[in-house]
């Protein structure tokens, strides 16, 4: 197989090495847990978090005579997957069988698919940055292929001195393997590739991405070179469950491989490890180690083959994603790249922030919905399913702000009171007295006195008007924020005698 | 009275509603014979009298309150890879020890759903590789039949041995067999008895344990071919638990038993008269031409030029196929395992002990043919023979061929033991001869008993048909049964 180098060696992602710079060349392999509520082949649960081998059927133990019956299910939700990576969909493609022997393995072999994957090339739009200047980088990142398989069982070393016990619960689960072509460059691309990747299947609704709970898990393919030089032997991480340890074992690979190079050594094809707590790779098996699989089709299964009137079906039903949506935002409601960039990170924020922004000013709820709600739920480690303040709250808020009942300053106050005691926005600022004061003779006795109470202040702002901001702060704190604050700044000025 | 245990399925379906005796009865006298033959003959690994007392009862209220299914109360053997709930399920091999599943296999279940009784489980060749019924766990299995004045011990074949033995020597009324590439027609042709294999897709392979999965189907094997149509009906469907079984109708196919034969086609490859074949199977091959011909058929000469490539082919398909489906005999789950020091020494060591020679051999051709390097050269190329040995068959049916007639074996039962097999396992390769082309390409075969050898072995001929088809195989078979005449062999156990 020729692999196609897309990308352009750009010096600012080159790492310096002894000898010069290096490139490295990264590919992923993303194993994503189907969304379904059985398994690819069997009819037995998929709930996580079950007593060990309580969701194993006759099929997923492989007991003798046993054969595998294709969920419908998990076929759509490969085919939406497709669609949402803008991936060719195989209308026949073909099961076929990975052998090996494992415990956690009750056939001694995966139905997986090898030659004929029911998903073809697609593509994914990452976005790296923001740089110095404060631009992001799209790029454009190739897949190579999409395909079903099956889900192995779990065996637990530490349950029992000297026998190793085995939850067949996974076995069977379907798994999309989605691959990447090695189109990614550095570590901060792989971790924007998975972030968006997990972003897309969320929105689709076929993986929850959940890392923890193994229901994502990558391999990450990693070699060097010489900029824009030929690829080089690559060393595949297996089994990597964090983003953040995927950016820490991909800099530690790149680090390990050019130093070898660099003392003209050679890398060694291998698979590796990742141990978090050392923040390192280990060799886990070398090429010669490494298994032969024997594939061949599952002559339990006949071609999976549908027609386009299944594809057109699933692709009418396609959600908005992330990328289109973030477009529609930024045309619609004019809010920055950036901004709707954060916005649409996850179908459930940009959700929120669409029943926020419905009748109101786009651009200010993004700015509240970003700024504060994200905020305050990062602060207090909740997602936004978790949120104290609803959308209706904030925008009443938001609408409160627009009327001029509260100053901006007051809303932030409401804010807080809303996400710690909940309850209507404006009873809040009726109840408790924090509507604006807007009533001109009332700020103008502010005013007054606070210049009558600091002659020295006004000799020296009559000098340097800037100083005039002094004053309104003083108005603002004598009527303990509720001024309308663009009436204290036009009193001010005028009562100082200080030209607009 | 007559041996309640001589009777067909449907001379014994017929007393049993004219109450001419029960259901228990019939099975009693089964469990009878089986208890006084099967020390000798070994057709039966296990026996469940209790089990099948009580059906029998079962059978009999049906009967008399006139809610008969098409096999009520016929006492059935079943063939041991078969699942049978509760029962002795081990495919004749080592590694099964103690294996009792939770679950019942679609065929049984069906006849089970149709009244039939069940007598117990079949002796076989161990996961059905075999040609003899002398690879089997629990001991080779004697062939009811023997050469004229001799007490040699002969194989019934296999390796639906047992239950060709247990058919012949009126040990069951029928018998479930399997054929993955002629372990119902040959064991039939070697017994004098009659077998079908179906199209491949007619009956579910759902709870039958699987030797090579594209290959393998579930048929009967019975004293007439009358019987084995009553079996195939019951045993046949489609099963949502098994993609590969096909949604056609089951047709009545004991209706096709008499049809007239006159205008059919019977094609006759000539590629099938081999080297090294009896010339008495040529003779019978002649004679069954002849009684088509008679009976109205028209004989066509055709070519089915690949047949030479299909043993070959087979034996690169069916062992790939094994050595993944057979990898779940690990140790871990079920069935045997002898302890090692790690988990790849409890392997290997419970493999070894739990998995006969024949079946160790398959693993590692199959192991071999489907590893890096070798993939396309073996198991590649013999799927493009596969694709042109099913052309073949296509080209003589779309010029107008209704069956195809040849040989069942190339030679009549021979001796337990004997060295020529012995000593080189592709001679009895070489029994699949006129049989695996059938497998390759999916398509349903019948061996109905055509003569006695000089020997005075039964010899049968084979009819192939078009896929799904069977209806015609019964109706030719039937011409041919009614000019050999029937067969049973003399009584020495």
């Amino acid at each position: 197989m020729t692999i196609v180098d897309t990308r352009t060696p750009e010096a600012k992602r080159f790492i310096p090495g002894a000898t010069g710079d290096w490139e490295v060349i990264i590919g992923l392999e993303v194993h994503a847990q189907v969304t379904s509520n059985s398994k690819l082949f069997s009819g037995a649960s998929t709930s996580f978090g079950s007593a060990p081998n309580s969701n194993v059927s006759l099929v997923d133990a492989a007991m003798p005579g046993m054969l595998p019956v294709i969920n419908e299910e998990c076929v759509k939700q490969a085919v939406r997957t497709g669609l949402g990576l803008k991936a060719q969909i195989n209308n026949r493609s073909v099961f076929d069988r990975k052998n090996y022997f494992y415990p956690d393995l009750p056939q001694g072999y995966q139905i997986s698919q090898f030659k004929d994957p029911i998903v073809g090339e697609g593509k994914i739009m990452i976005s790296v940055g923001p740089d110095r200047q404060g631009n992001f980088e799209d790029i454009e990142i190739g897949i190579e292929r999409l395909h079903l398989e099956q889900d192995a069982g779990k065996s637990m070393h530490d349950q029992h001195p000297t026998m190793s016990y085995v939850d067949l619960n996974r076995s069977g689960v379907a798994l999309m393997e989605i691959v990447s072509k090695p189109d990614i460059r550095s570590s901060d691309e792989a971790k924007a590739y998975i972030t968006k990747l997990r972003s897309i299947l969320r929105y689709l609704g076929t993986c929850d991405g959940n890392m923890d709970e193994g229901s994502m898990r990558a391999d990450v393919n990693v070699s060097v070179r010489k900029p824009g030089g030929e690829f080089g032997t690559r060393c595949e991480i297996k089994n990597v469950n964090s983003i953040r340890f995927m950016g820490q074992a991909i800099e530690y690979e790149a680090r390990r491989q050019i130093a070898i190079l660099e003392d003209g050594g050679e890398i060694d094809q291998e698979t590796r490890l990742f141990d978090p707590n050392k923040g390192e790779t280990r060799s886990m098996r070398s090429k010669e180690d490494a298994h032969d699989y024997r594939y061949f089709p599952d002559p339990d299964l006949l071609p999976l083959e549908f027609d386009d009137a299944f594809v057109a079906e699933l692709a009418k039903n396609l959600p908005e994603l992330p990328d289109e949506k973030r477009e529609r935002f930024v045309r619609d409601m004019g809010l920055t790249v950036y901004d709707a960039s954060i916005l649409v990170s996850e179908a459930a924020i940009a959700d929120y922030f669409e029943k926020v922004a419905a009748g109101r000013d786009g651009k200010a709820a993004a700015n509240w919905v970003i700024n504060d709600l994200l905020g305050a739920l990062n602060k207090s480690g909740k997602g936004i399913e978790d949120t104290p303040v609803s959308p209706d709250q904030l925008g009443g808020i938001l609408d409160l702000i627009k009327e001029g009942v509260i100053s901006g300053k007051i809303a932030k106050d409401l804010f807080e009171i809303v996400w710690n005691e909940g309850g209507d926005p404006a009873k809040i600022v009726e109840d408790r007295g924090m509507k604006q004061v807007t009533d001109t003779g009332a700020i103008e006795k502010a005013v007054d006195e606070v210049i009558a109470a600091n002659p020295d202040q006004v000799e020296k702002a009559r000098a340097k008007p800037n100083l005039a901001g002094w004053f309104v702060g003083q108005v603002m704190k004598a009527t303990g924020g509720k001024a309308n604050p663009q009436a204290v700044q036009a009193l001010v000025k005028q009562k100082l005698g200080i030209e607009e | 009275m007559t041996d309640l245990t001589s009777l067909t399925i449907a001379q014994a379906r017929a007393e049993l509603d004219k109450g001419s005796f029960t259901s228990v009865e019939l099975t009693k006298a089964y469990l009878g014979a089986i208890e006084a033959a099967n020390p000798a003959i070994n057709a039966y690994v296990t026996v469940t009298p209790e089990k099948a007392i009580e059906m029998a009862e079962v059978a009999d209220t049906r009967i008399a309150s006139g809610a008969a299914g098409p096999l009520e109360g016929i006492p059935l053997g079943i063939k041991d890879l078969f699942a049978t709930k509760g029962v002795h399920t081990q495919a004749c091999s080592h590694i099964l020890d103690g294996f009792k599943p939770e679950y019942e296999s679609t065929v049984t279940a069906n006849l089970w759903r149709d009244g039939a009784v069940m007598l117990g489980k079949l002796n076989m060749d161990e996961f059905a590789m075999g040609s003899s019924n002398e690879t089997s766990y629990y001991g080779a299995v004697k062939n009811p039949w023997r050469q004229d004045g001799s007490d040699m011990d002969l194989v019934p074949g296999g390796s639906s041995g047992g239950s060709a033995a247990a058919v012949a020597a009126n040990l069951c009324a029928a018998a479930t067999a399997t054929d993955t590439g002629g372990s119902i027609r040959q064991p039939a042709g070697l017994t004098g008895t009659v077998g079908i294999k179906p199209t491949y897709g007619r009956c579910s392979r759902w709870g039958t344990v699987a030797f090579a999965s594209s290959l393998d189907q579930a048929g009967p094997i019975a004293r007439d071919v009358r019987d084995a149509a009553i079996m195939l009906r019951s045993m046949a469907s489609v099963d949502e638990k098994d993609t590969t079984s096909v949604d056609i109708a089951v047709p009545d196919y004991e209706a096709a038993i008499g049809q007239s034969v006159k205008g059919l086609k019977i094609g006759i490859p000539k590629e099938y008269r081999v080297e090294g074949m009896a010339e008495e199977v040529d003779q019978a091959w002649t004679n069954g031409i002849a009684w088509l011909r008679d009976a109205g058929a028209e004989i066509v000469d055709i070519e089915l030029p690949h047949t030479r490539y299909a043993l070959p082919a087979y034996y690169i398909v069916a062992p790939a196929e094994a050595s993944s489906n057979l990898a779940r005999y690990d140790g871990v789950r079920y069935g045997l395992r002898v302890p090692g020091k790690d988990i790849v020494d409890m392997y290997e060591k419970t493999r070894a002990a739990g998995f006969g020679r024949e079946v160790q051999r398959r693993i590692m051709i199959g192991t071999y043919v489907l590893s890096a390097g070798y993939y396309d050269a073996y198991y590649l190329r013999a799927q493009k023979v596969r694709t042109l040995i099913k052309r073949d068959f296509e080209n003589a049916f779309n010029a107008g061929v209704d069956a195809i007639l040849t040989p069942a074996t190339p030679s009549s039962a021979f001796g337990i033991g004997d060295q020529e097999m012995a000593s080189d396992p592709v001679k009895m390769y070489m029994q699949d001869i006129f049989t695996v082309t059938v497998n390759m390409a999916g398509l349903p075969g019948i061996s109905v008993p055509a003569g006695l050898d000089h020997k005075g072995l039964p010899l049968g001929l084979q009819l192939i048909g078009k896929p799904f088809d069977e209806e015609t195989l019964f109706r030719a078979g039937h011409v041919i049964e009614q000019a050999a005449g029937s067969f049973t062999p003399k009584r020495w156990w």
